[in-house]
């Protein structure tokens, strides 16, 4: 697994604390870190040297605030330059004054603008437009086929006059469709066009007859986050043959960093307008300037972990395991364990949401080497005992623990181990509850028999990246009742607090366990 | 596959980490939940419910293979000769750049700067040009004067090294015991698995080999047309599913259907998928596991777009765990990306580049061959 910025810039700040000011040499060392962690993100070489450029500069003339170390301090600015060069020029898109709007798709193969197109007529039609897809990609086998089932799904027209497959004009289809449109009153139309190779000068040629055919209002560049650094030779080609107005950043659902956002909007000048993050057709949504910087420099990404965990969890379930929890007096059972356990597998692997944590950098050879099959063991421990031995796991005694044992295919030792731990574990929460727990206010000041007014005590601070921050003010705005009366923190300044976050040294503790070996 | 814990309940750690995680952010999401529920209660508008997923669209009319005429495969060696010649391509900045490079007077500090500027813009990642950078130094430096010809020799031998010519890159579509070879393709969105498929289904049959491709591509749309399009040209039938359905059954019957006919090779698409969804990962591993219930897979290839960065290396080692790869093949190599990213992979998991995509002709597919591929690098164009 990548080094992370961060854990990289605090290894090389180790000696730096109560320094006010960065050395050159400092400084140098540092900028070494950002280009290979941006390389690392697929940011273009170039793009890279003139960044790194603009931070010295900014570096050199900064002092070291109070609050921050000096690694922090940098990430401070490099964030900053960051959102700067990605969030530059936002703007939602343009619609002709005279309908239709003509919007056209381009990119290369596989980058997504078939799919991109179900998804904005969708959109649009949400949006009380009356849209109309274009099938101009004539090439790819069955491209109009494709279209077509987008569009039904869609619930979206689409002009399809020839059956593709290497057959028909492009250039006219296109020009007719805008007549189509005119007379059926559709006021929007997005053409889709076959995928094409930057170097490909008689496709581009044909990109371009496309364009002065249609006359678009808007033409989007369709880009995989997934490029390497090849994406600003391409850019620069789309740009050249045809133009574009803006960016749609696809496929923003996977893993990788998306560097390649930054090179294009630093190279072309042009605003990255879309984030495509799904294979549905609803996975669509405005960029997000300050999320794709954490993206690219590789800090934890809580917001996208919330985004995930809102969609997966049932969170009453895990309002009464937290209860029960901090509770006390052994409530919390395995088999609340058990539900907690699937529903964090349910967001994917244990070692990618461990990763997504902020301050797991040092952990992350540990995290790597987690094997999935160990949990689906310790799953069939708990699945072998009856519900009561799971909510109460001190009734099971030694006949107990070897019929458990033969029926999960395991080792006697194997399930005493897991209980004991279980045991300590749940001592150790339950001390923490005062402790780590505290930074989510109320769980401490609420007894815990008022759920109620519990939940509204979170209020303002239940932001997890404020935990490690103990003496922020959120932590005073925390006083029951107070939740609504308090402006809530925005996203950037949760996402600021990211930067910052650290694991509560108890919660630390609890994760180094592991390296002390079997007991 | 080493595993740094003895203890299997070693990871109970980090599962609690993750239960604690889990409870952190489900605080989180009541709190927002609540909070957004008191406020659109206070402006009475009604409450926003997560989007259900679309219901796959009822089956499409599948396009007609137009009857006629059957085109006939190009022959794999003059389509080498051809590919060769593209490859080397004058359009190849990365060969411009380091035979200026090298055609300088001396090796200065800025040279190698730019040197390993060209290297790690074809994706080659920091850590290879590194290397490659050092060992290029070292072997230099021992002269006491940089020979752009020598360096050139050098350079020459160590992307070789890198790229690795003693890998086995033969293609596996004998089956074993009667059984027809099964060639399983995978790979994220958009890379280009089908139409690989479809190249790669001319090149079998213009090796005279008998084909049957499975479409278990059951989710993007079309995508089964697509297919039965490329097989219909060359003559090769196509078993396909429903839209939305199984992809395991589907591969399965397939599979089935190709034992019955006695072919000689059954080629299965799947549908791209991104690695970092697990559920569908699980779905992929499904369909190799029913796969192996009729016959052995011989040959799992992931397909890479050249244009790929290095989230190429995730996806390969992440494949790779699930179905166990055993040929990469890089697509759309003809586009002014360079492919570096499966040095790496090719390294990491040892897994060989079998196969090269070189353009949108439908017979543009080559076997991966390592010197040719560091001539084209290295070539003057």
């Amino acid at each position: 697994m990548f080094d992370t910025l961060q854990d990289r810039l605090s290894a090389a700040f180790r000696n730096l604390r109560g320094k006010t000011r960065l050395s050159e040499a400092e400084i140098e060392a540092t900028l070494r870190e950002i280009r290979l962690a941006l390389l690392e993100a697929d940011v273009n070489l170039t793009v890279v040297k003139e960044f790194t450029a603009a931070v010295r500069t900014r570096a050199a003339g900064a002092e070291i605030h109070q609050a921050l170390n000096a690694g922090q301090q940098i990430i401070k600015i490099v964030n900053e330059e960051l959102i700067g060069i990605l969030g530059g020029q936002a703007r939602p898109l343009r619609f002709a004054k005279r309908p239709p709007t003509v919007i056209m798709l381009a990119g290369l193969q596989g980058s997504g603008k078939t799919t991109l197109a179900g998804k904005l007529g969708k959109w649009l039609k949400g949006q009380g437009y009356s849209p109309l897809l274009v099938a101009a990609d004539l090439q790819r086998p069955n491209a109009v086929t494709q279209l077509q089932v987008v569009g039904e799904r869609a619930g979206v027209h689409v002009f399809a006059p020839e059956a593709g497959n290497g057959v028909g004009d492009p250039v006219q289809v296109a020009r007719s469709s805008i007549l189509h449109a005119m007379s059926k009153l559709y006021d929007v139309v997005v053409v889709d066009t076959a995928g094409r190779l930057g170097v490909d000068a008689e496709l581009m040629q044909q990109a371009a007859d496309i364009r002065d055919a249609v006359n678009p209002t808007e033409i989007l560049f369709v880009v995989d986050a997934m490029i390497g650094q090849d994406a600003v030779n391409t850019a620069n080609a789309f740009a050249a043959g045809v133009g574009f107005d803006g960016v749609v950043l696809s496929k923003l659902d996977g893993d990788a960093r998306g560097g390649a956002a930054l090179s294009i909007a630093r190279v072309t000048g042009k605003p990255i307008m879309f984030a495509s993050n799904g294979e549905g057709l609803d996975d669509f949504d405005a960029f997000h300037p300050d999320r794709m910087a954490s993206r690219i420099l590789g800090m934890g990404d809580l917001l996208t972990l919330i985004e995930q965990a809102e969609k997966t969890f049932d969170a009453e379930e895990s309002a009464k395991a937290a209860q029960k929890l901090i509770a006390g007096k052994g409530e919390f059972g395995l088999d609340d364990f058990l539900q907690q356990m699937q529903a964090v597998r349910r967001m994917g692997p244990l070692s990618k949401i461990l990763g997504m944590m902020p301050g797991m950098g040092q952990m992350k050879d540990q995290i790597a080497g987690i094997d999935e099959r160990e949990i689906d063991r310790i799953e069939a421990i708990i699945y072998s005992m009856t519900p009561a031995e799971r909510s109460n796991p001190k009734v099971l005694d030694g006949s107990r623990r070897s019929r458990i044992a033969k029926g999960s295919g395991t080792q006697v030792s194997d399930v005493n181990a897991l209980v004991n731990r279980f045991f300590e574990a749940r001592k150790m929460m339950q001390s923490l509850a005062g402790g780590a727990m505290a930074g989510m206010p109320g769980a401490r000041r609420q007894p815990p028999r008022q759920p109620a007014k519990k939940r509204k005590g979170h209020g303002v601070s239940g932001n997890p990246a404020k935990r490690g921050l103990p003496a922020t003010p959120a932590a005073t705005t925390a006083v029951p009742g107070a939740a609504f009366g308090v402006p809530q923190p925005s996203e950037a300044e949760l996402a600021k607090a990211m930067g910052e976050f650290q694991l509560p040294a108890d919660l630390q503790k609890l994760f180094n366990q592991p390296n002390k070996g079997p007991q | 596959m080493s595993l740094p814990y003895h203890d299997p309940v070693e990871i109970f750690w980090f599962i609690l980490g993750g239960v604690v995680l889990a409870i952190l952010v489900a605080t989180v999401v009541i709190v927002q939940s609540n909070r957004q529920a008191a406020l659109e209660a206070r402006a009475g508008a009604p409450a926003l419910l997560p989007a259900e997923p679309e219901p796959p669209a009822s089956s499409v009319p599948p396009a007609v293979p137009e009857p006629g005429a059957l085109d006939v495969p190009e022959a794999p060696a003059s389509r080498m000769a051809r590919l060769r010649r593209r490859l080397s391509g004058s359009s190849n900045p990365l060969a411009r750049g380091l035979l200026s490079l090298l055609s300088a007077e001396t090796l200065d500090a800025e040279a190698w700067d730019d040197l390993e500027a060209t290297l790690i813009t074809s994706d080659l990642g920091v850590g290879p040009t590194t290397e490659l950078i050092t060992a290029l130094r070292r072997e230099l430096s021992i002269d006491g004067h940089a020979d752009p010809a020598r360096a050139r020799t050098v350079l020459r031998r160590e992307l070789l090294n890198l790229v690795d010519p003693t890998m086995d890159r033969r293609l596996v579509t004998e089956g074993s015991g009667g059984l027809p070879g099964v060639v399983m393709v995978v790979g994220v969105n958009g890379t280009g698995k089908t139409t690989t498929i479809g190249k790669l289904a001319r090149v079998l049959v213009a090796e005279h080999k008998s084909v049957v491709l499975g479409a278990a591509d059951t989710f993007r749309a079309a995508a089964a047309d697509q297919l039965e399009t490329w097989g219909s040209r060359v003559g090769v039938p196509t078993v396909r599913g429903p839209e939305g359905g199984d992809p395991a059954s589907v591969a399965f019957d397939a599979v089935g259907r190709g034992i019955d006919d006695a072919v000689d090779v059954v080629v299965v698409d799947t549908a791209g998928r991104l690695h970092t969804k697990s559920g569908l990962m699980d779905e992929l591993g499904k369909i190799k596991r029913v796969i192996e219930r009729k016959a052995p897979v011989t040959e799992v290839l992931l397909v890479i777009d050249a244009t790929t960065g290095q989230n190429g290396l995730t996806q390969a080692r992440v494949f790779a765990d699930v179905v166990n790869i055993t040929g990469i093949v890089l697509s759309k190599l003809d586009g002014s990306a360079k492919g570096g990213i499966v040095v790496q992979v090719q390294r990491e998991l040892g897994v060989p580049v079998k196969l090269i995509g070189l353009g949108e002709g439908v017979d543009d597919l080559a076997p991966f061959d390592a010197s040719d591929f560091v001539d084209a690098l290295l070539s003057e164009g």
